[in-house]
């Protein structure tokens, strides 16, 4: 056997794809999807609160935000996800008598994630012109109603690419959940084809397991160039209403 | 339009500064209903300062503001901003709603109107200012003159009793000046209490009933405008109008 056979024997067992991929099907995208789901949504609500207290004129709330932010983002992902795995886990059990780290999984991925979310949020909503905030304010809207109906929404736009990257990074970072030990059920992508690879001494699960993490980023970017495109270019100008409006009025009369 | 029974405008001794800078030292200006008072003086006057402490956007340090001879400052200031319409420099119209929605926004949130009722309204608003066939654009796509219009009719919405103008058509191209001005001149025929900082000083002798020249956050001298343009009394605004002029 040449080393080119080698390699191919490898990473492209196509046998050993196809033995796993019944398993990574139903056990690791399932459970891949559902934390990187669980803490994309939780990251970013969370990411909004930080967002608006760091940008609050209450100087408490400034440094919770600011303080939080610093420690979550600056740590490796690993260390967040051991500590709270592990760490919390006693507790856990003690309140609800479950001896699963998945949701102490969820929990890490979250608070790392809202601390990227939150800082996202706050440099879209900074960016958007102080007039809005006027203008709003002028109609006699209260602060509160202002950001929520007017700089919020303007601000949050501009960062949606931003915001889908960091959801491509929540999918890839997810892999990291294997560190706090899972059950058989409970494992994602990255654990599934790891098992079958250690089991087979050869590679091409992961192989398999990788492809499938592509099949779900990889679109991911191509939305990420699509709103990026039209948040530039804006949307296709709709052709003159005139017509449709002058019509509505006279059905209305 | 309806008759305007209330809208006299006062404020008394206002001063404010941002840390040492004393940008407001004792201003009075009195502005009698259905009148409209223009405010001129350079850069850095004081002038667009003086219209947001009036509306409470900032905060005045003393003084006192009057709307019908009562003072205002011990109200909730968001209740007073929606008895007076202001119109911006840079328009600022809220770019990701549309026109209709820019005019409506206000009468739905907090006017309470439903969605058809604030659509009837906007629509006549938009119809005042002559861009009704416009309500489905976005303000992007508008030209700075059709934009500036759009603002006045999201103010005029609210049914203001009193309009402030904060150099309207200073960032407008010098073809689509006269639309806006013409427009304003027309709100104040029509009886509207208006409050116009302005560089304009045919539009100020024109069409105001009284004149404030202001300069280093001071009012220099006020009166009609016959006086303030033909016999200024003081060296500064003498000194002012030979600059603009």
């Amino acid at each position: 056997m040449d080393a080119f056979e080698q390699l191919g024997k490898t990473f492209f067992d196509w046998e050993a794809m196809a033995a796993v991929l019944p398993d990574l099907l139903t056990v690791g995208l399932p459970n891949t999807l559902l934390l990187a789901l669980a803490s994309g949504v939780i990251g970013t609500i969370v990411g909004m609160l930080l967002a608006i207290m760091g940008i609050s004129r209450n100087r408490v709330l400034r440094w919770i935000a600011r303080i939080y932010t610093d420690i979550f983002r600056g740590l490796p992902a690993v260390v967040i996800i051991l500590l709270i795995g592990l760490g919390l886990g006693p507790i856990l059990r003690q309140l609800t008598g479950s001896t699963s780290p998945y949701p102490l999984g969820i929990l890490a991925l979250s608070l790392i994630a809202s601390a990227y979310i939150g800082e996202i949020f706050r440099s879209g909503i900074q960016s958007v012109e102080k007039g809005q905030l006027e203008a709003t304010r002028a109609l006699g809207f209260s602060y509160g109603s202002s950001m929520r109906l007017v700089v919020i929404p303007q601000g949050v736009r501009r960062v949606l690419p931003a915001l889908v990257n960091q959801f491509i990074a929540l999918i890839k970072e997810s892999s990291l959940i294997y560190f706090i030990g899972l059950v058989a059920s409970e494992r994602e992508l990255f654990r599934v084809g790891n098992d079958a690879a250690s089991n087979t001494g050869n590679l091409s699960p992961l192989i398999a397991a990788g492809v499938l993490y592509l099949c779900l980023t990889i679109p991911l970017t191509h939305l990420v160039n699509f709103i990026d495109h039209r948040l530039r270019v804006g949307r296709k100008q709709k052709p003159e209403l005139e017509d449709l409006t002058t019509m509505s009025e006279g059905a209305r009369a | 339009m309806k008759a305007i029974e209330s809208g006299t405008l006062t404020g008394r001794g206002l001063h404010l500064s941002f840390g040492s800078n004393h940008v407001l030292r004792g201003i009075d200006l009195h502005v009698e209903r259905g009148t409209t008072a223009s405010v001129i003086g350079p850069s850095g006057s004081g002038k667009s300062t003086l219209l947001r402490v009036l509306n409470r956007l900032i905060e005045p340090d003393q003084g006192d503001i009057l709307l019908d001879g009562r003072s205002v400052l011990k109200d909730n200031p968001d209740e007073l901003r929606r008895r007076i319409g202001m119109v911006f420099q840079q328009f600022n119209l809220f770019p990701h709603k549309t026109v209709l929605e820019n005019v409506t926004l206000a009468l739905r949130k907090l006017r309470g109107m439903s969605a058809d009722e604030a659509r009837r309204k906007g629509l006549a608003q938009l119809d005042l200012v002559g861009l009704k066939h416009k309500a489905d654009a976005r303000p992007g796509n508008l030209s700075g003159g059709q934009q500036q219009r759009v603002a006045i009719a999201r103010a005029l919405a609210m049914d203001p009793e009193v309009m402030f103008f904060d150099e309207a058509t200073s960032a407008l191209d010098p073809e689509l000046v006269k639309g806006v001005l013409a427009l304003m001149a027309d709100l104040a025929s029509a009886g509207m209490t208006m409050v116009v900082v302005t560089h304009e000083m045919g539009f100020s002798r024109n069409v105001s009933d009284t004149v404030t020249f202001m300069d280093a956050g001071v009012v220099v001298e006020s009166g009609p405008p016959a006086a303030i343009f033909d016999d200024p009394r003081t060296a500064r605004l003498r000194s002012f109008l030979s600059d603009v002029l």
